[in-house]
């Protein structure tokens, strides 16, 4: 028993060690990826091409004076960065890298962690409200409508896989996948996940709430030092998430030919991740209204089709 | 559920000792100016706690409606290939009705941005 609580107990640090540098290194890479987009070599100086810059910038952040201003509701400002790390590194729990490499198999895997990930929008709403800043508030608004109206066709569109894995737990789902990977037979689906994932996690084209040339930085905008890494942190942690996601359900998570499973899965999401980030410098930013729209009218009767088709050619087959 | 304690307070634990690091290590000088509230270096002018668009009310509504839908989904996609045809028809009910809702609201002008 006690033996059973201390391998949990190292699973868990491993997998926040795992976190924390998958984070830094994908803000690594972010810049990276940015600045090669336009003809600049970003950072360069700390380390092999700038490998070393977040270990710098992570110190600098520490050492940073923490300001709560005088205006805001002291506890939930404090508490807010604390749910939202929390809540991205809750899915964690259940994600498997290979057959092994999982903290715990939960049998509504599935749910669970659409359930953990929607409390970031709490989180948000808490950190706008809290702030008793106008531009943190209005981002908070647009930020949690955003979220919550792009959770409805990313669900809708992980019902089919549910439909034909018939399992909620991410290993059962994976292994459903063995003759071929779902993205094969959900196109569409697939397509419906990655866009609405976009939105989830706030990125261009939909990233309205922190659209720096009208509301500074949205919700965050009153946050300094390590709270505001926090945010900073469950961005790119919530990122890696919906892409390790989409490998999970559409891709055929950790399997593939020759290569270890774990490689696997990381080369599918990174290439996922390369993939939102391409997005960043091709789309411009939306308006509220068109992202409303897009996800209420089209996105949304798009995925109901694509589950009732499913069904209906399932029942057919059958 | 004591490994999703476990695995909770380890999250929970890394967040306060980041911050009670930080705390040991960076300065703190707090000034008037500095603890006033953001807004472009202009002075503040009234509170922030104000009434805001109902538009967001309406989508949120919108949002629980389809929320609570997909979960009394769920349980019959699960079962959808032993059940076959009852369960297509069972979610093609449940479906319609829902689709129905939609297109109310759609037409009541609940989805436009304005």
């Amino acid at each position: 028993m006690l033996l059973d609580l201390l391998i949990i107990l190292i699973k868990s640090a491993v997998a926040l060690a795992f976190i924390s540098l998958t984070a830094m290194f994908l803000v690594w890479m972010e810049r990276k990826v940015s600045a090669h987009f336009q003809m600049r070599y970003g950072p360069m100086r700390v380390g092999w091409h700038g490998s070393l810059q977040l270990g710098a910038d992570a110190l600098k952040l520490l050492m940073k004076e923490d300001i709560i201003p005088k205006l805001v509701d002291r506890w939930v400002f404090i508490a807010a960065p604390v749910v939202v790390f929390v809540a991205a590194f809750l899915a964690y729990l259940v994600i498997p890298f290979s057959p092994v490499l999982y903290v715990k198999d939960l049998n509504i895997g599935l749910l669970y962690v659409f359930g953990v990930s929607s409390l970031t929008a709490l989180s948000i709403m808490m950190a706008g409200w809290s702030s008793n800043n106008k531009y943190a508030l209005l981002g908070g608004f647009r930020s949690v409508a955003q979220i919550i109206s792009y959770e409805i066709p990313i669900l809708i569109s992980v019902l089919p896989v549910i439909m034909l894995s018939g399992s909620f737990s991410l290993i059962g789902i994976t292994e459903a996948q063995r003759a071929f990977p779902y993205i094969l037979i959900q196109p569409v689906a697939f397509f419906i996940y990655l866009i609405a994932a976009t939105a989830e996690v706030n990125r261009t084209p939909f990233d309205l709430p922190e659209a720096e040339s009208e509301l500074v930085a949205g919700y965050n905008v009153e946050y300094s030092g390590m709270k505001f890494v926090m945010f900073f942190f469950a961005e790119y942690v919530n990122m890696f998430t919906v892409c390790a996601l989409a490998t999970i359900l559409f891709l055929g998570g950790w399997q593939g030919p020759i290569l270890p499973p774990f490689v696997w899965f990381l080369i599918k999401t990174y290439v996922l991740l390369f993939v939102l980030m391409w997005w960043r410098w091709t789309f411009p930013r939306l308006r509220i209204d068109q992202m409303m729209s897009f996800c209420w009218k089209l996105l949304l009767p798009l995925a109901l089709a694509n589950l009732l088709v499913t069904g209906l050619v399932m029942v057919l087959i059958k | 559920m004591v490994d999703f304690v476990i695995f909770f307070t380890v999250g929970v634990l890394f967040v306060i000792g980041a911050f009670v690091a930080s705390w040991l290590i960076a300065p703190h000088k707090p000034s008037a100016a500095k603890l006033s509230t953001y807004e472009c270096g202009e002075e503040p002018v009234g509170g922030s706690w104000i009434q805001f668009n109902p538009r967001y009310y309406l989508f949120a509504l919108a949002f629980v409606i389809f929320d609570v839908e997909i979960l009394f989904l769920a349980p019959t996609l699960l079962v959808m290939r032993s059940f076959g045809f009852v369960a297509f028809i069972e979610i093609f009910i449940f479906l319609f009705i829902l689709i129905l809702g939609l297109s109310y609201i759609w037409r009541k002008g609940a989805l436009e941005w304005m």
